[in-house]
C-alpha cells in the first residue's frame, strides 16, 4: 500500500498525469449554461481556456468532514457535480460515515479507471445517492497495483457484485469481500481486460493459438 | 423433523457455492433431501442466458447463486476504442428491448460532458420515442412474464400491439429494436410526415388495450395465487441492494429520477409515479401498468406541445470533450441507467462505465426467492425485468 506518498494538496490533483492534455478543446465550450447550478464558467485558468475545470466544493457537508480529515480529503465540483478525492487510509470510514451521518444511503455504482503511467495506477469511485437529501455525491480514491481496497459490502449490499466486477475487470482486491471472484468472465480468465495495458485482441490470438493452432489473423 | 444429519452437505461443489453455504439452514423440512439443481443458461424462462444454481429441499429454495456473463461482450472497453460517436449505436445492444433509452442516456452522458443542450424540438422527440420504447419494454416484459406463469394469451396480444410500436421507430429511423435513434446533441431525422398522427393514432389505440391486459389478468384467480406474496422484498431492502425501477415504487418508494433529477424535457410535463404498498410480483404487475398509463399521458402531453425548431444542437462534428468525468443517469423501463464517462480530451473515452439496472436488480433476486418454490424462482425472474444483454454488456 503505497499509502505515503501524499500529494501535498495541489488545487486540481484528481488526475494528475491527465493535465497536459487538456489544452486543445477550446471547440467544445459552452453553449447554454443549462446545468443546474452550472460551476462558475472559465475560472483565472492558466492562459487556454481547456473548457471548465473541477472547483471546490463549498458545503456544510464539506466543512465537517475537512475540519476532521484536514489534508486527507479534497471535496470537489466539476460540471455541478461534486466528489470527494480522499486519501486511500481514509476508505471504510468516510464511506461509512456518509451512510450513517449524512444519509447516502444507496450506492449506485462502484467502478475503477486505470492509469498505467501513474504511480497509484487505479481510480477506484463510488457513485453515491441519498434519497433523503436527492443528491448525488461521488467518492474517489487512488490506489497502487496490487493494493486493496477494504469491502464496503457490509456498507451496502449492492457492492457485493459491484466490487466483483471491479476485480474481474481491473484484478483490484477487496478485503473482507464475502465471495470475490470472476463475475462476467470465465474463472479460467487471465489478465484483467479494463486494463489500460490489455491488448483487445490478445485473448483472440491466444484462443486461435490454442485450439488451431495457427497464429491469428488480426 | 428428523434428526439433521449433514453428511450430504459435503458434497455440495465448494467452490461454486461458498457464497451460500454462509446461510445453509442446519435443519432441512425433508431429511437429506438437500438437490442442487442447475436452472439455465438454456432455460426458456430464464430470459436469456442467465444460469441460476438453486440449492432445494425438495422444492423449497434454500438459496441461489446466479451465474452470468454469457453475453458478455466487453461493451466498455469497445468503447475505449471508439470515438463517441462510434460507440453510440453500441449501446443499444445493452438492454435490447428498451434500445431508445440507452441511447438517450448515452447521447445526454456525452452532452453533459460537452456542456451543451439539446435544443427543444429534439428533446420533446426524444421524450416521445422513450415512451413509446418504455411502452413497448413493459409490453414485453408483461407478455413473457404471464407466459412463465402460465398465461399465454397475452403474449399474443402485448406483441399485437407492441407492433404498433415498433412500426413507428421503423418508420422514424429506419429500425425496429437497435434503433440508433438519437445523435450527441439532438436526433439525427426530423421527423417523418405524418409522425404525429401515427403516435396519437397509437394512444387512441392502445388505450384500450392496457384495459384488454388487464382484463385478462388483474382479477384473475390463477394470476393472484401465482404472483401475490411471492417474491416480496421491503424498501429498506431495495435500497440496500440498489435496486431501481418499478422494483423499487412497487415496494412503496416514491421515486422516479423523471421527477427527482429531471433530464431531457421530463419537468414540462405532467405526470404521476405509480407506487405499490406490499413489494410482492403482484404490486410490480400493477406498477407496470401504471407507468404504461403514465408514459401514455407523457407522449400525449408532448405530441400535442411539440414546438418548432432545430433538432441538433451546436456540436462540433469531432466530439472531443474536455478533461474531465461525467456521472448521469436516467430512468430506463428496468430502473436506473447511468453511464460514467471519464474523458481525457481526446476522440474516444477514456473509460465509459455503464451502470445497468438489470445487472444490480438480479443481484436481489436470491433475496426474493429464498424459502419459496422452484415455480415461484420463474415468477421472481420475470418480474425483475432483466434482458441480459444488460447484464453481462
Amino acid at each position: 500500500m503505497a499509502e505515503e506518498i501524499k500529494s501535498p494538496a495541489p488545487p486540481p490533483p484528481p488526475e494528475g498525469e491527465k493535465k497536459p492534455a487538456a489544452e486543445k478543446p477550446a471547440a467544445a465550450a459552452p453553449t447554454a449554461p443549462a446545468k443546474p447550478a452550472a460551476p462558475a464558467a472559465k475560472p483565472a485558468a492558466p492562459a487556454k481556456p481547456a473548457g471548465p475545470v473541477p472547483m471546490p466544493w463549498t458545503s456544510p457537508l464539506v466543512e465537517k468532514y475537512k475540519s476532521q480529515y484536514g489534508s486527507g480529503l479534497d471535496a470537489l465540483t466539476y460540471l455541478g457535480q461534486n466528489y470527494f478525492n480522499v486519501d486511500r487510509s481514509l476508505i471504510p470510514d468516510i464511506l461509512r460515515l456518509l451512510r450513517d451521518e449524512e444519509q447516502f444511503d444507496y450506492c449506485v455504482d462502484l467502478t475503477a479507471a486505470h492509469y498505467p503511467k501513474r504511480e497509484k495506477q487505479f481510480d477506484v469511485v463510488w457513485i453515491l445517492y441519498s434519497f433523503p437529501r436527492n443528491q448525488r455525491m461521488r467518492v474517489k480514491t487512488q490506489i497502487a497495483d496490487g493494493a486493496t481496497l477494504p469491502s464496503s459490502v457490509s456498507i451496502w449490499p449492492t457492492a457485493n457484485w459491484l466490487e466483483r466486477e471491479v476485480y474481474d475487470m481491473f484484478g483490484i482486491q477487496f478485503d473482507g469481500h464475502p465471495d470475490l471472484k470472476r463475475i462476467l468472465l470465465p474463472d479460467g480468465w487471465k489478465g484483467f481486460p479494463l486494463r489500460k495495458d490489455y491488448d483487445i485482441l490478445q485473448q483472440d490470438k491466444e484462443w486461435v493459438q490454442i485450439n488451431l493452432g495457427i497464429e491469428s489473423g488480426q | 423433523m428428523s434428526s439433521p444429519t449433514n453428511d450430504h452437505k459435503n458434497e455440495v461443489p465448494k467452490r461454486s457455492l461458498s457464497n451460500l453455504d454462509l446461510e445453509t439452514p442446519d435443519k432441512t423440512y425433508l431429511d437429506s433431501n438437500e438437490l442442487i439443481i442447475n436452472m439455465g443458461p438454456q432455460h426458456p424462462a430464464t430470459h436469456g442466458v442467465l444460469r441460476v444454481i438453486l440449492k432445494l429441499d425438495g422444492e423449497r429454495v434454500l438459496g441461489t447463486e446466479c451465474v452470468i456473463g454469457y453475453l458478455h461482450r466487453g461493451v466498455e472497453k469497445i468503447a475505449e476504442n471508439r470515438t463517441y460517436t462510434m460507440f453510440n449505436p453500441y449501446v443499444d445492444r445493452m438492454d435490447y428491448c428498451a434500445a431508445v433509452s440507452n441511447g438517450l442516456g448515452y447521447c445526454e452522458a456525452v452532452e453533459k460532458l460537452l456542456n451543451v443542450e439539446a435544443p427543444p424540438r429534439a428533446q420533446y422527440i426524444r421524450v416521445i420515442l422513450t415512451e413509446l420504447n418504455r411502452i413497448a419494454s413493459h409490453q414485453l416484459w408483461l407478455g413473457t412474464h404471464a407466459l412463465d406463469i402460465g398465461a399465454m394469451t397475452p403474449l399474443f396480444y402485448t406483441f399485437r400491439d407492441r407492433e404498433e410500436v415498433l412500426k413507428i421507430f421503423e418508420r422514424y429511423c429506419g429500425a425496429r429494436l437497435t434503433t440508433h435513434a438519437f445523435r450527441i446533441g439532438g436526433c439525427q431525422y426530423e421527423t417523418y410526415s405524418g409522425f404525429e398522427k401515427d403516435v396519437t393514432t397509437f394512444l387512441t389505440f392502445f388505450a384500450p388495450k392496457i384495459d384488454e391486459y388487464e382484463a385478462l389478468l388483474t382479477t384473475n384467480r390463477i394470476w393472484l395465487e401465482r404472483t401475490k406474496n411471492v417474491g416480496v422484498i421491503s424498501a429498506a431492502d431495495c435500497i440496500a441492494l440498489g435496486v431501481t425501477g418499478p422494483l423499487l415504487r412497487a415496494s412503496g418508494v416514491k421515486w422516479d429520477l423523471r421527477k427527482a433529477q429531471p433530464y431531457a424535457a421530463y419537468s414540462k410535463f405532467d405526470f404521476e409515479i405509480p407506487t405499490g404498498e406490499n413489494g410482492d410480483t403482484y404490486d410490480r404487475y400493477i406498477v407496470r401498468m401504471m407507468e404504461m398509463r403514465q408514459a401514455m399521458r407523457i407522449i400525449e402531453q408532448a405530441v400535442n406541445g411539440i414546438p418548432e425548431g432545430p433538432i441538433m444542437g451546436k456540436v462540433p462534428k469531432v466530439i472531443k470533450p474536455p478533461v474531465g468525468e461525467i456521472y448521469h443517469s436516467i430512468e430506463a423501463p428496468k430502473g436506473e441507467l447511468g453511464y460514467f464517462i471519464v474523458s481525457d480530451g481526446s476522440t474516444q473515452p477514456y473509460r465509459l462505465r455503464v451502470r445497468p439496472p438489470s445487472f444490480v436488480n438480479l443481484q436481489a433476486l436470491d433475496l426474493m426467492v429464498r424459502g419459496l418454490l422452484v415455480a415461484d424462482v420463474i415468477a421472481v425472474i420475470g418480474t425483475l425485468d432483466i434482458v441480459l444483454g444488460e447484464v453481462d454488456r
